[in-house]
This record gives structure tokens, sequence and C-alpha cells, in this order.
């Protein structure tokens, strides 16, 4: 029965209809659809009975949501103080010339989405880039472009 | 397990926990901690405990994931108790080892210990290690006994022996002077003193009965994770906090505010709050005591500004995160206009200590104004990153370079960043500063929440302080005008100097705005926004006005001032360069000197890091 719902009635069963809610739900609906289209804020508006604006606003405010949909690889570079004392915007550079696209962008092909963070908190490591979850630590220009290329690779694109 | 109902059950629940350890002669803690986490310490933790299975030694050998020890740099970690052998760099080839021989027959294996780096011995325990010998680990000390999942391993500890007392041996009005007497400051960054805040929630009426604690977890200051690597490690420290804290204040519920970029920290948090349910340390009449309180976690969505306490709110109530103007103190109207207190992870952190110990015995640690310890994140450009926790008063010198080992791959100190954003970069001729919130703001910087990032000679100061302003630029809400637009003229300023298009004038200019902004920003954030411009201005001139009038960029960071080239006594011809060069701009044969041409030249320095024979050349 259950798997039959879509996602934001899922999430607003597992959260209640409270507005304190609304967070998580957005981020609990993104994980599903990687990104949250307009159809599921207007079901989540009239679900928590809120106004679209409300749902719009904080979609629209935090970082963490996106309106676009996302493609299939998320490649996270870390921007941090203690990345960027190691160079991490030449490994954002390079990020973005291998993949064709900037910061906070997804390729043509659906494929790849290329974002920023402000910090991981794994600071020690930096520069960091995260691919799909998995934390790649002391990153180079050269190296990311490698691990990069390989994933591409695996896709069978250029 | 059947709810704890009085502080005698709990004593009598730790013995047990206790009688049913003995049988363990050996317990190996494989640090779970951010940094050794993205090393693949959970692949290592499984394959340790599947060995320790099939060598038989599962009765007698413990085998613990736990919170972070610290010394990151050397991730993966293990201490292996009770000798405390310090195990570092560990990865999956060496877990037979370390079972049959160590867990086993407490053999020591020489490659995985640490080398003193005075004469290069293998240095055994782990209190030897100079990183940790110079700490003093009052809130750390615990993480690498716990398993951030399981209470047990927290009341085995002592842990909610403060609770007790102070549920039981103590007034609410007592627990507030306590930690009055004990002089407790916050830790999130400004330093408020803790009491007056506890005591103004007190005293603030509630109309229908309901008070507020909050826990600030929205750890957003790049740089920093030592809030995460307490919440994540030691959950219930924090958790045992907010109740003494609740319960000195009168509230009766609460919320930890964490970042949603800390999963881990997050579900680990769920489970301890789950299991303290369980056992009657949340919710109704705890222990026995007849004092209700509770707790629920909210997840932030990715926002600098929400580490302010009125966005926090918002962000809790599930509006949009904006500050707002504190004519009235959340005190008095804050989460769902309701009293409201919040205090930062390491804050509530310091809580039970107080309690524990009595504020006498606290007091003995750190300086007259600043007591007890504080951690920091000690990272960028050092020999030993990692969580360092000393006693306040401790001199930057000595966290960098006894504890951190100094600048990293021999290079020359610059200065150190602490305080975040809204701090300063300390140059060498203070580095005998010592860590206190006054000392600190009187060099022009701040405590902040305790990132402290060490720069080198490759670190532009012009550039960190378009770093900054760049950040900041981002994360401001847009709500009033001198943060949103001061910060976008300061950004501007900044850039025109990092590309060779500044003026002497506009330094002037920027020390203007800053002025506005601080004296008309709504809150902390534009307030405080100008700090890393005005103490980068204030002791590294120098480098601005290198930028301005020599266009030069002397630690060969700014792109539009240097230029790459190849020494051709140098080149052998290896075309790697060539090769890497995403753009095509190097020419020449194979074995003979290459060139690079200027005008294809994007300056990403692959170059440089791929020429085995230092022959590529910055300036």
């Amino acid at each position: 029965m259950k798997k039959d719902l879509s996602p934001e009635i899922k999430a607003v069963e597992k959260y209640g209809t409270d507005r304190t809610c609304l967070i998580p739900i957005l981020h609990e609906v993104q994980k599903e659809y990687r990104y949250l289209p307009e159809k599921a804020l207007r079901n989540i508006a009239a679900m928590l009975d809120i106004s679209l604006v409300d749902v719009y606003g904080v979609a629209t405010y935090f970082r963490a949501f996106s309106l676009e949909p996302k493609g299939k690889h998320l490649v996270t570079c870390c921007m941090g103080t203690a990345c960027h004392v190691r160079n991490s915007p030449g490994v954002l550079e390079e990020a973005k010339r291998t993949l064709g696209i900037d910061a906070g962008e997804t390729t043509d092909d659906m494929l790849f989405s290329l974002e920023t963070v402000n910090c991981l908190g794994a600071c020690a490591l930096g520069p960091i880039v995260v691919i799909d979850n998995e934390y790649h630590g002391e990153m180079t220009p050269a190296k990311v472009k490698k691990i990069l290329k390989e994933v591409e690779k695996q896709e069978g694109r250029g | 397990m059947a709810k704890i109902k009085s502080p005698a059950m709990l004593e009598e629940y730790r013995n047990e926990i206790l009688r049913k350890r003995k049988y363990y002669f050996r317990t190996i803690s494989l640090c779970g901690g951010p940094g050794c986490h993205a090393q693949h310490c959970d692949e290592i933790y499984e394959a340790v405990k599947k060995a320790v299975e099939e060598n038989g030694l599962s009765e007698n050998v413990e085998v613990k994931k736990t919170g972070c020890h610290g010394f990151c740099e050397m991730g993966p970690i293990a201490v292996i108790q009770p000798e405390g052998i310090f195990y570092k760099k560990i990865s999956l080839d060496d877990v037979s080892d370390i079972v049959n021989r160590t867990l086993g027959k407490g053999e020591l294996i020489k490659e995985l210990l640490y080398p003193d780096p005075e004469n290069g011995k293998p240095i055994t325990k782990e209190s030897r290690v100079p990183f940790y010998a110079k700490q003093k680990r009052l809130l750390m000390s615990m993480n690498e006994y716990i398993d951030p999942c399981k209470i047990e391993d927290y009341i085995a500890q002592g842990g909610y022996s403060a609770l007790c007392k102070a549920l039981f041996e103590m007034e609410p009005m007592e627990i507030i002077e306590e930690v009055d007497k004990a002089g407790l400051r916050g830790r999130g960054g400004a330093g408020f003193p803790t009491a007056s805040k506890w005591r103004a929630c007190r005293k603030a009426i509630a109309r229908d009965g309901i008070k507020y604690v909050l826990c600030n977890a929205d750890e957003g200051d790049p740089g920093a994770y030592m809030d995460r690597s307490l919440l994540e490690g030691n959950p219930h420290l924090v958790l045992e906090g907010m109740i003494i804290g609740a319960y000195g204040i009168g509230a009766t519920e609460g919320y930890i505010y964490v970042r949603h970029e800390y999963p881990l920290t997050v579900s680990n948090l769920l489970v301890a709050i789950d299991q303290a349910r369980k056992v009657g340390l949340l919710g109704k009449n705890i222990l026995g005591s007849g004092f209700d309180f509770d707790i629920k976690v909210s997840i932030g969505g990715g926002a600098f500004v929400c580490g302010e306490s009125t966005a926090l709110m918002a962000s809790i109530e599930g509006r949009i995160g904006e500050p707002r103007v504190k004519h009235i103190h959340t005190a008095e109207k804050g989460l769902f206009n309701r009293p409201t207190n919040l205090n930062n992870v390491e804050t509530w952190a310091n809580v039970p200590l107080i309690i524990n110990q009595g504020a006498g015995k606290y007091r003995k640690v750190g300086t007259k104004t600043s007591t007890g310890t504080k951690i920091f994140s000690l990272v960028g450009s050092v020999n030993n990153t990692g969580l360092v926790e000393v006693p306040m008063g401790m001199t930057l010198r000595e966290i960098i370079f006894d504890i951190g080992g100094g600048v990293k791959g021999g290079r020359t100190f610059k200065a150190v960043q602490t305080g975040g954003p809204s701090g300063g970069c300390i140059p060498e001729s203070l580095l005998d500063t010592p860590v206190d919130f006054d000392a600190l703001y009187d060099v022009g910087s701040m405590m902040g929440s305790g990132g402290m990032i060490v720069m080198d000679e490759t670190t532009c100061m012009v550039d960190i302080a378009r770093y900054f302003v760049d950040f900041l630029c981002d994360e401001s809400c847009g709500k009033c005008v001198p943060c949103r637009e001061g910060l976008k003229q300061m950004l501007y300023i900044l850039e025109d100097i990092t590309e060779g298009r500044g003026t002497l004038e506009q330094l002037e200019l920027l020390k203007e705005l800053a002025g506005v902004m601080r004296d008309t920003s709504l809150c902390g954030l534009g307030q405080t926004a100008a700090n890393p411009v005005l103490s980068t201005i204030r002791y590294f001139e120098d480098e601005y006005v290198d930028h301005i009038k020599k266009m030069k960029c002397r630690a060969g960071v700014c792109k539009a001032l240097i230029a790459f080239s190849i020494n051709a006594k140098k080149c052998t011809g290896c075309m790697r360069c060539r090769k890497a060069c995403p753009v095509g701009a190097i020419k020449g044969k194979k074995k003979e000197p290459h060139t690079i041409q200027a005008e294809k030249c994007e300056k990403c320095g692959i170059c440089l890091e791929v020429c085995e024979y230092g022959a590529v050349v910055r300036k």
C-alpha cells in the first residue's frame, strides 16, 4: 500500500503536520526527488495548512534545498577556511573545468551536479571533495581531475 | 531495560555494567570521529570485529568504535587499553596483526606507533604523545571510552551522576549560583556569562508555564568542528548538561539545533535521546524526582546566520531563518514567544563537570576571567591537525608549536586566524597572547567557537580577507542594509585589490565601511563582519600596499598578479606538465625544455603540482 504514496505524503506522515516539521519534511522529500518539484511544495503547503509562499520562502532561503533537478552524481567541494588555505579554490576551478559547468550547475546530460559547501567539519583532511557521499581528502587540482575523469569513464562520458 | 527511578537505582545499574566489563582483558577503541570517518574507519572497525571473532577472542576482547580522539592528522587511530597503546594511520592490512599480536598477545607493532618528532623513537602510550601530553582534556577525554550509541558506556564512566546531584541535592537557584561561581562563559563566540542568561530566563514569566532550553549545534564557522565531535562522540554529556540547565531554569522542553551537514551527529543524537528516554533520564518524572523535561532535535538547512539566536529560533519554528531586532530579549520572548535560553554545545558540556566537581575546583583551570578549558580545532598549515583541549590562558605559541608541532612542510608561520568570519588574523609578533576571551578581543580577534587556522607564507592575507567577505556576502540574510550592501561594497574593493586595480584610498574606505557596519547592522553577523578585513589591514598592511603599488602578491595566490614559467635549466622535457595542462598552454618536444604560453595560461598551478624536478616557477 505505502509504496504508492508520494514522498511528501510519506514525509508528512513521518514528521507530522506542525510547521516546525517543515524543514525536516523538505529534507526528506528532496532525498527522494533529489530536488523540490513545485507539485511537492504545493502538496506540503496544503497538508501543513500554510501558504505556498511560506514553503517557497523556506525552500529558497536555505542553501540545502534546490528547486532545480540535480544530476546523478553530486560533487561537493568544501570551501571552508582550512580547505581554502590549502588551495580549495584551485581544486574547485579544476572540477569546474573538468565537468564543464559552474558551481551550482548541473551538466546537460544530468550526470553531474557541482556544488560548494562552506565547511564539512573534516578540516584536518582539507581540501575535501565529496563525490556521492564519499569523502576524498587532501585534494589537489590534478587529483580531483583524475577522480572525476574516472567517474566520467564509468558513465561512458567523454 | 526498566526505567531508573532513583539515584540508588542508577548507581546499581552502573555497578552492574562495570561487573560485566570485568571479563574483558583488553579493549580496542577505534576513533569514529569526523576525520577518521572520512578515512574509512568503519571498514577497519568491521574488519577488527570479524578478526576478533575468528580468532576466538570475543569473550575477552572488546571492540569499540568511539567518538573523536582528536588527533585527526594521524587517523585512522586506535587506542588499546589497559596498556594505553596508541596506534596511528591504521589500514585494513594492519588489522590481522593488531588482532593477533597486540590484542591476543600484548605485543607492540612498532610501525604503527607514533614516532617522537624529536628523536624518531616510537612512543607507546597515548598519554606520552606530545600532541596529547600538553592538553587538558576535561571534556574530550571521555570520548575514547564511549561508543556514542551506548548509554551504558556513558553511565559506566560516571555519567548522569551530576544530574543526580543537581536533582536531589540542589535547589534550582543553587545550580545557577554554582555555574555563576564557576565563571562559565558561553563557548559559542561572544563569551557571555552563562549564569546571567540562565537567571534572566528563570526570572521571566511564562504565561502557559512553558520555557525552553536550546542547544546551538549549528556550527557554521568554517574551519571549526569541535561541537560536532563533542555532540557526535559523547551526546549524553551534552544531554546531561541540558537537563541540569533546564532544571535550574525551570524549563520543560528542549531543542538541539544541528546543521544538516552533520548527518552522523543527528543520527547519534537521536539514538542517545531515545536511550535516555527509555531509561527514564528524559521525559516525565526524571529519576523519580518529579521533574519533567524532554528534548527534540531540529535540523538546519545550511544557513550560517542561523547560528544567531533569533534566526535559529525562527528556523526551529519552520520559518525563514532571519534574525530580528532584540528590543525584547529571547530570555523573555524567544522560541514561540516563550522564555528561552540558548547555549552552545561546548557550554552545555561543561555543566556536568561544574556540578560534579564544584565551582571551586572548576575555577582552578584557566584564567581569572576565562575559566575552564576550551577546545580548538587546530587546522590549516600545521603539522598535527586535530582537536585540542587546553586550559584557557595557554598561549597561541604553545598551542601551535608545542601541541601542533609547528608549521607544515618546514614553511614559515605567517598568521593564525581565530573566531571564524567574526574573528581576525593574529601575526607572529602576538603569538604569546594567551587564549582567553578578553585577550583575543584586545588583539582584534575573538575566541569564537574555537576554529584556529594556521597560515604560512603561501597564504595571501588580502585574499583571506576577500575570502571571508565573500563568505559573509553569500551568507548575509539580506534583511538589513548595512550588512547586505556593505559587504558587497567591501567585496568589490577587495576584488579590485587582489586583481590589481586597487588604490590606497580604498583602504580608508574599507575602514570607514567597517565602522558603519559595526555600528548599524542588525545582528552579530554584520556587526563583526569587518573584523577579518580590519585585522589584516592592521597587521599586514604591507601586503595590501604591495598589491596596490607594486602589483605583487608575495604569497603567489592572487592570479592576476602572478605568472608561471619554466626554468629551462631544470626542465628535463618529461612532458608531464604538458599532458596535465588543462588548457594546452605548454609547448615543447620530448626531452627538450618546455615553455608556458602566457596568453593561454589560466594559472591553475597544475604544472607546478605535477613537475617532479622543481622546474615550474610561480612569480
